[in-house]
């Protein structure tokens, strides 16, 4: 049997295929509240799948697959068949879309203005953009900023929100439960726990915005601000992009454009309060 | 009708797309993208009306398949300027040949490695030519190294260790221990000469046949036949000539490989003919085709090529070459192996065609030798 889902994160259509039942009816569920696809067309297809017929039910792996697969991916165990979905979803955007230019970042926003926060795994990017997302700012992602390449507004892509380790319980004390999905424990990550974001982020989805502000948060680093030059926001911008190469000269034109009008600092705190508070001081300076 | 289909009649004939739903548009999509036609769709598709998303999606893979033709061209012209000083005049082959020649079937077509055929008795020079220049050897491993040379038509591959492009360097078609032995002097010898630079900025800026706007421009480069080679002797890129590159394209399709992303190599196939020929009743093409296929070794799979290309694209072929042959239905259906979903189908097909393509490139002894050597390390 194939079990399937379809529906729409911002400007990406999305069809989920699944060889097993329980993982797509727990996507149906964390994303009963986001739109079809436009016109039924999904602009990417994720699948996960056996890698024999026979171990859908004799020793379950999930393969990671979909338009886009990498070869030798590990599978992993069913009972982490929400988070096979969700990173073969995000497979399919890092390696497949073209529409804007993808910086693996996250991005909040208030009044049409966003923040775009850039960081690796850990950097506390997601916890700092999904507490942000429950006060007075609308999530606009967590994952990818997709930024335009003519117009230099980013797209918002409010995806589930993927909580890891210490800010599971964070951010469970904040929400309510029904915005949680199943704690999954024992990840290559660590224990994960997907967060639904608040009603604004998926009603407003298509409202774009515009960054005035670029954060590299460094969780765990020293308190303090760094003012980061445009060369060096610019490197580090194209490090973490997952299509600046594939894209060409227009995702050079929209990035040197980016860096040189909108300021870029470097944040360094010990708690996710300490961050939010720092992106607040920093807002208030920015003219927010 | 299945998406492969969709596929098919809308590589055939663009208006056949007319009315598709949103679902169906999403398994042409996913399936044209397991095939690594996007882009080819997307071109051809870029004057008939769209759903808005389909349109957006299109437009980006459309621009997305240029990018990667400046890359290819300008990975071509780097390894020009490598070889240049020893005076060696690489053939291009695949992807970047159609690109630099401005072929109709370059237009949205992805381009992955760069793929070139020099005379073997300078694939020593060349090799070391490249390495100084800044490419590395992939596979560093000794057996691998000593099979690619001996027993390959290539070195093993080569990548660049700053622009991360890889190389196929070619001395041949097919591998040596496969039974058709191409010609490959005539080959070198009839190839033509590509003029200027692979990497012409101003022919770029007007479009290599991708608007950027899904508008299509008209292809000027491909002026085929040969273009003469520049005066003053200063070395340029080659191309194979029209006859050898279709025996080329439909050897790597039938005569290697096991037809992996073959439905994108039929389409390359069906616009060469379409291209070359000046249609069913252009007796001298055809003529010349067939025998420069005899001349090396290629005809079976050169006539195979036909045949499938005029029955799945309905390319304009004299009625001599027509008909079916056994066996073709099957690979037919290996090359339209993908549901729906997007998902490989026909798992026993392609498992007969995967066992085919090692007896196809090396004699059974050989292969068990081989497949033990490879098992136990």
């Amino acid at each position: 049997m194939t079990h399937s889902a379809s529906f729409r994160v911002g400007p990406v259509g999305f069809r989920i295929v699944s060889d097993w039942r329980e993982p797509v009816r727990q996507l149906q569920q964390l994303y009963g509240a986001y739109p079809a696809p436009i016109a039924g067309v999904a602009t990417a297809t994720a699948r996960i799948e056996a890698a024999r017929p026979w171990r859908r039910w004799l020793r379950p792996a999930v393969h990671i697959r979909g338009d886009y697969i990498i070869p030798d991916a590990l599978p992993l165990p069913l009972s982490q068949g929400l988070l096979s979905a969700e990173m073969a979803m995000n497979l399919q955007v890092a390696l497949g879309w073209r529409q804007h230019m993808l910086l693996h970042a996250s991005a909040v926003e208030q009044g049409g203005r966003a923040i775009i926060m850039v960081g690796a795994s850990g950097s506390g990017k997601s916890t700092l953009a999904a507490m942000l997302g429950e006060g007075d700012w609308r999530l606009l992602g967590d994952e990818f900023a997709m930024l335009g390449l003519d117009d230099g507004l980013l797209a918002p892509f409010p995806r589930l929100v993927s909580l890891k380790n210490e800010s599971i319980a964070e951010m469970a004390a904040r929400v309510s439960v029904d915005r949680l999905g199943p704690l999954i424990i024992g990840t290559p990550k660590g224990s994960i726990r997907h967060l639904v974001p608040r009603a604004d982020a998926i009603a407003r989805m298509d409202e774009p915005a515009r960054p005035v502000l670029l954060l590299f948060p460094g969780f765990g680093e020293q308190a303090g601000l760094r003012a980061v030059a445009p060369s060096e926001a610019f490197m580090r911008l194209t490090d973490s992009s997952t299509n600046y190469v594939a894209l060409g000269e227009p995702a050079f034109v929209a990035l040197t454009r980016l860096v040189r009008d909108v300021p870029a600092v470097a944040i360094g705190y010990a708690s996710g309060a300490q961050g939010v508070a720092a992106v607040e001081a920093l807002w208030a300076e920015v003219g927010g | 009708m299945k998406a492969m289909a969709h596929l098919v009649a809308a590589l055939r004939d663009p208006a056949s797309v007319a009315g598709l739903s949103g679902p169906q548009w999403s398994a042409l999509m996913s399936v044209a993208r397991g095939e690594v036609l996007l882009g080819t769709l997307a071109h051809r598709v870029a004057d008939q009306p769209l759903p808005g998303s389909v349109a957006a999606e299109l437009r980006a893979a459309l621009a997305s398949a240029n990018q990667a033709q400046i890359h290819a061209l300008w990975e071509a012209e780097m390894c020009h300027r490598a070889l240049s000083p020893l005076g060696i005049t690489p053939v291009l082959l695949k992807g970047t040949a159609y690109a630099a020649a401005g072929l109709p079937n370059a237009a949205g077509r992805q381009i992955g490695d760069l793929d070139i055929l020099v005379p073997r008795d300078r694939l020593d020079e060349a090799e070391a030519a490249l390495i100084s220049a800044g490419w590395e050897w992939v596979k560093d491993d000794p057996y691998d190294q000593a099979y690619y040379r001996e027993h390959m038509h290539e070195l093993p591959p080569l990548i660049h260790k700053t622009r991360d492009r890889m190389i196929d360097v070619h001395h041949t078609i097919l591998p040596l221990t496969a039974k058709p032995r191409p010609d490959v002097a005539a080959m070198l010898a009839d190839a033509v000469a590509l003029l200027g630079d692979a990497y012409p900025p101003s022919r770029l800026r007007e479009g290599s046949g991708v608007g950027l706007n899904g508008e299509r421009t008209r292809l000027v480069f491909g002026s085929f036949p040969p273009l003469t080679p520049p005066a003053g002797g200063r070395g340029t890129l080659q191309i194979l000539c029209p006859t050898d590159m279709v025996c080329h394209a439909a050897a790597h399709l039938f005569a290697d490989g096991d037809m992996a992303g073959g439905l994108r190599n039929l389409w390359d196939i069906h616009s060469l003919l379409s291209e070359f020929s000046g249609g069913k009743d252009d007796d001298g093409f055809w003529q010349d085709l067939q025998s420069r296929a005899q001349q090396h070794q290629l005809w079976p799979a050169v006539h195979r090529a036909i045949r499938l290309s005029h029955s799945l694209f309905a390319t304009n072929i004299p009625s001599a070459m027509a008909g079916r042959v056994r066996h073709d239905k099957y690979y037919r259906i290996r090359m339209l192996a993908r549901d729906d979903w997007g998902r490989e189908s026909h798992r026993l097909i392609r498992l007969i065609f995967y066992i085919r393509s090692h007896l196809i490139r090396m004699p059974l002894p050989m292969l068990l030798r081989h497949l033990w050597t490879k098992w136990r390390r």
